[in-house]
């Protein structure tokens, strides 16, 4: 009973670390997100380029190895003038690394609006502005509930990658429980995962719900 | 003096002419329909109308007030723009509902839009107070929707409407801003043929109500029965023009002739 408190207890404080890097990440890749996607979607043709070849590499690195970048470079590219912490080098390889992927969601979205959409409120004199707000806006968003969705559930899972530079994170720590001979922590800690993942797919689903007034 | 007076539009796409000297003029309370072969420039005319295209010349005005000039098209600002829209509406093939809205939503959201922030002095038909303006505003899409046969379905979303109905709504919602010229482009096209009548009543009955309307079709019948005046379009430009005795009844030009017999056939 003492070793299940106890291991109980050592699980918790890692999955706070995996929360933390899952708010915060969110929290700046969704706005920025958008930002990339706005980039990529631009007529002036350098900044579109410049944008896609970014999201390019990103998308087509493993995020592990941009841990690796943003932790370890800094430091030897300054010759130990600069580093980031921990902390820090996980959540800006994370934030990076998600944001490409929302700014693709975010582009498929905005795309698949149809032309008609924009013209109809033209013609009827609206401006860019209130189209987008007024006629667009809630379109996209439904459209993106379910890859947004999708995206965000793995995220909480790759969270558990900011073990490789060292972060104490829920499945560092069961596996550490693992070098001892404890292997049962290491299923534990999937409930963990289980339960995070369950009340994200309720969330989700009751906004798909709520977004179900209409269809097209 | 005429309403409308179009002067020598053209347009080009890339190396494609595919406006080429485009006038007419149509007075206060006429019905013009448009007829012609396919890709022979009758939507890009009504597009260029509502300013979803420019023009690369020619002149486009209403009430004897120059909206579009080709010579100087470059000084054109967004705002211009806009309200230069607004002395047209067009009503799309494909409706182009807002499927978020109601079809009263979809009638109303405009007005509202535009009625928002009146700056001092502005008013709306009199009235400077939000909430008296918005309830006008939803008086006025109320009596739309019913001129148009949906009052039973004035809260409906467009997914639950049949496409006659989804037209009339979108019929409404340009009447909202009442429109000097209310364009219409093949507005049956995309309906099945028993759907087709509603909708061709619907602009029957606007035009007892004296709406200055072009009406870009493909139901000859419907076009010498409604218009007061006939265009066949073809390759770009006017190949002939005329009242629908003239144009339907009596035409002279071969291509009208070769265009026609498919339907007499
Ligand atoms: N945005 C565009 N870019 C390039 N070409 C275009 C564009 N819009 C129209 N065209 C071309 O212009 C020509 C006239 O097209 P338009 O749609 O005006 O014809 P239409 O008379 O409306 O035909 P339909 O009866 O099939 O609707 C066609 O050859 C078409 O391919
Ligand atoms: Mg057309």
């Amino acid at each position: 009973m003492e070793e299940f408190l106890s291991v109980t207890g050592q699980l918790f404080t890692g999955f706070g670390e995996n929360c933390f890097i899952f708010a915060i990440t969110l929290l700046a890749a969704l706005p920025l997100g958008l930002v990339v996607s706005l980039g990529s979607m631009s007529k002036f043709k350098p900044l579109k380029w410049l944008t896609k070849t970014f999201v390019w590499i990103i998308r087509g690195t493993p995020l592990m190895l941009q841990l690796f970048v943003v932790f370890y470079i800094p430091p030897l590219a300054s010759q130990g003038g600069f580093a980031f912490d921990r902390m820090q080098a996980a959540l800006i390889a994370f934030i990076i690394n998600y944001a490409a992927y929302f700014s693709e969601i975010y582009r498929g979205g905005i795309e698949s609006i149809p032309k008609g959409q924009y013209e109809a409120g033209y013609v009827l004199g609206m401006k860019r502005s209130q189209i987008f707000f007024n006629v667009v806006l809630l379109q996209v968003i439904k459209r993106i509930t379910a890859p947004i969705g999708n995206e965000i559930i793995t995220l909480v899972k790759d969270t558990s990658l900011a073990s490789v530079i060292a972060i104490p994170e829920i499945l560092m720590n069961a596996k550490d429980f693992s070098m001892v001979g404890l292997i049962w922590p290491l299923f534990y800690s999937a409930l963990f995962f289980l339960a995070f993942c369950g009340i994200l797919t309720l969330l989700f689903s009751f906004i798909e719900k709520k977004l179900d007034f209409y269809k097209g | 003096m005429a309403l409308l007076q179009v002067e020598g539009i053209k347009k080009s796409f890339g190396k494609t002419q595919v406006l080429k000297d485009i006038s007419f003029s149509l007075e206060k309370g006429e019905v013009l329909a448009i007829i012609g072969s396919s890709g022979s420039g009758k939507t890009t005319l009504l597009r260029c109308l509502n300013f979803l295209e420019t023009p690369n010349s020619g002149k486009i005005s209403v009430n004897n007030t120059v909206l579009f000039d080709g010579d100087t098209k470059n000084n054109m600002t967004d705002s211009q723009i806009r309200k230069n829209r607004l002395h047209f509406g067009l009503v799309f093939q494909s409706f182009n509902l807002f499927p978020q809205y109601t079809a009263i939503e979809n009638v109303m959201l405009a007005p509202k839009l535009h009625n928002k922030k009146l700056k001092n002095g502005a008013n709306y038909k009199g009235l400077t107070k939000p909430g008296e303006i918005k309830a006008l505003i939803r008086e006025e899409a109320l009596a739309l929707l019913d001129k148009v046969g949906l009052s039973d379905k004035i809260d409906s979303y467009p997914c639950n409407l049949s496409g006659g109905q989804q037209q009339r709504v979108a019929i409404a919602r340009a009447l909202a801003l009442n429109p000097d010229v209310l364009c219409f482009d093949e507005p049956t096209s995309a309906l099945d043929p028993e759907l087709t009548g509603e909708v061709l009543n619907v602009i029957r009955g606007l035009k007892s109500s004296d709406s200055t309307m072009i009406v870009v079709t493909h139901e000859i019948e419907f076009a010498r029965d409604v218009a007061d005046k006939i265009i066949f379009m073809s390759d770009g430009v006017i190949e002939e023009e005329g009242t629908p005795e003239e144009v339907i009844g009596n035409p002279r030009s071969p291509r009208t002739q070769a265009f026609l017999s498919r339907f007499n056939g």
